[in-house]
């Protein structure tokens, strides 16, 4: 029965995705040739038109060239301006990566700790609640201003949006951890170290990697458009770079690469939620 | 002072107040004793502190006044001498049943090998019959499968005294009496000192050498101690037919349905000395000797025990 909810399934959405390109070639190849053929060729010229990159909004076969370009050759680097979409995604990736462990090891036992201690909780509650809504990017001009660097910067914004829903939900998890598998813990003298690793941790993990899944989430989010800021390297540079270009067939073809990074991503999280998810 | 293992003297638990009116004791002059080797049941309506009472044993909650002294000791705070079996059987989900019981011998035995400790864990959990299901998580198991896991548990840890908070309350009443049947073997074969509550009076009966009864809070006291004379090797199957049975029966249940409230206020301080709470034999009289069974009980045709 799956199997064939499955099939079922994907059938729907392959004609989903047909109905879309179809829809999509329709309305972008019909105002070709009715601008072309009533103006001046040497005019059309003048205006940008005719230039292969200003034919208005490109017909998917235009994007699928992006697609067959990009990913034929996703690693080579032509300069500072010029790279493949993998060493961007890369940048992307790799900035993401190390905001997010910083992240981790702020949040992880700075939430352990505030789950374990009710009047720490309340103490550190306020400042909690009033950064966590502040827009990462809002933070960009304290960090390029005060470490004075463009890359560290943006490494600095993805462990700021990251950091909020780990910390929230390590503390929740910690404190809401049952109380008579805490009892058990004490009849048999457990002691702190090995009570925090055995019981605690496994207890909240489920909690715990929602909140790394969910910051994950932002992050993704919002290197994208720090690097919209920031400059130089990564996948969102790479969008920003297009546009200038008016190369909107690259421009798609990177936000769907974004979109794919960022299920990959999420995937990953949801595996390892499953993993560390218990029945009870 | 005193040559039982356990004595509970002078015992009070009162839990704070929400508003500004203190709130009274659960219970403020509690005095009990248990000796090794016996099994102690404590039978009261809710809200009576029975809990509490555990509780404290187990060093889970403090008492506000009183003392708790085990095999010549003051118990403070929680202890491997305890072995706690929780109503809610308390298993770690994560672990497997081995896992849940290996979890407890290791932190009894810090210094054993792997081995060792899964050897000794799967003879308790061989001893319970889960056997075949070492290797389950709790959440394949049923609930009474469950609750084995948590005496196994326990009892892996060789405790000096096992506390089993109403183990089988959440369990139908066939699964009941096969678990109470087992339990019953175990702790005769062991000799284990044990300290139950229960609501259940032919749990009781099954299982227990005395029965506190307990009447009701707040203020409640111990009001009697029960003894239950029958045979120590009666079983679920026998019992009843032996003719202190209905009389021990019928005792307890005319206390719990109509004098458990009489114990409160001053008025009860006339007939009634927390500090020894008489110990009653129902249906024996001071020599021992079962009063009158036929006229007291014309329907029963056992012989006298």
């Amino acid at each position: 029965m799956p199997s064939r909810l499955a099939q079922q399934a994907a059938l729907i959405s392959l004609l989903v995705l047909g109905l879309f390109l179809g829809a999509w070639q329709l309305a972008t190849q019909t105002q070709e040739p009715a601008l072309l053929l009533g103006s001046d060729a040497e005019y059309a010229a003048l205006m940008g038109k005719g230039v292969e990159k200003g034919n208005g909004f490109p017909p998917p076969a235009k994007v699928g060239q992006a697609f067959v370009k990009y990913l034929s050759h996703p690693f080579y680097d032509n300069g500072p301006n010029d790279k493949g979409i993998a060493i961007q995604l890369g940048y992307s990736l790799g900035r993401v990566g190390l905001g997010f462990l910083l992240a981790t090891l702020v949040a992880l036992p700075l939430g352990f700790t505030i789950g374990m201690s009710p009047l720490l909780f309340r103490a550190l509650n306020p400042f909690i609640q009033v950064l966590k809504p502040i827009s990462p990017l809002a933070w960009m001009p304290l960090a390029l201003y005060s470490l004075k660097d463009a890359a560290v910067s943006g490494i600095f914004v993805i462990f700021i949006c990251s950091v909020w829903p780990m910390l929230i939900n390590t503390a929740f998890g910690v404190a809401s951890v049952r109380r008579d598998w805490l009892d058990v813990a004490r009849t048999l003298e457990v002691d702190p170290l090995r009570r925090a690793w055995l019981v605690i941790l496994p207890a909240a993990a489920p909690t715990i990697v929602t909140g790394m899944r969910i910051s994950m989430g932002i992050a993704w989010l919002v290197i994208v458009a720090a690097e919209m800021l920031v400059g130089g390297t990564g996948i969102g540079y790479f969008v920003w770079n297009e546009w200038n270009n008016l190369a909107l067939p690259n421009v798609i073809f990177a936000v769907l690469m974004i979109g794919m990074a960022g299920m990959v991503l999420d995937l990953l999280f949801g595996w390892l939620q499953k993993l560390v998810t218990y029945r009870e | 002072m005193s040559a039982h293992f356990l004595s509970v003297e002078r015992l009070k638990k009162v839990y704070p107040g929400s508003g500004r009116a203190a709130n009274p004791p659960v219970f403020d002059d509690l005095h009990f004793s248990i000796d090794r080797g016996e099994f102690v049941c404590i039978i009261g309506h809710s809200g009576c502190g029975k809990t509490t009472i555990l509780n404290v044993l187990a060093g889970l909650e403090a008492a506000s006044g009183g003392d708790v002294i085990m095999d010549g000791r003051e118990l403070a705070g929680p202890g491997l001498d305890r072995g706690v079996v929780f109503q809610s059987h308390a298993l770690m989900p994560w672990m497997t049943v081995l896992g849940n019981v290996a979890f407890a011998v290791k932190s009894k035995w810090p210094g054993w090998s792997g081995r060792q400790i899964a050897a000794h864990a799967g003879e308790y959990l061989e001893m319970v019959g889960l056997g075949p299901a070492l290797h389950k998580k709790p959440a394949e198991l049923s609930g009474g499968m469950k609750q084995r896991v948590g005496i196994a548990r326990a009892f892996a840890i060789q405790p000096k005294m096992l506390l089993l908070d109403e183990p089988f309350g959440a369990l139908d009443a066939l699964t009941r009496g096969t678990i109470q049947d087992e339990l019953l073997k175990i702790v005769l074969a062991t000799r284990q000192t044990v300290f139950m509550i229960t609501h259940d009076v032919d749990e009781a009966l099954l299982l227990a050498d005395r029965i506190l009864l307990m009447s009701d809070g707040p203020h409640a006291r111990i009001a009697e101690i029960v003894a239950v004379t029958m045979a120590r090797s009666r079983t679920r199957s026998d019992i009843h037919h032996d003719p202190q049975y209905y009389r021990i029966r019928n005792h307890l249940i005319d206390f719990l349905v109509n004098r458990s409230n009489t114990y409160a206020g001053a008025e009860a301080d006339a007939f009634h000395d927390p500090q020894h709470p008489p110990v009653v034999c129902p249906g024996l009289d001071d020599a021992g000797l079962p009063i009158g069974s036929a006229e007291d009980h014309p329907s029963l045709t056992g012989e006298p025990a």
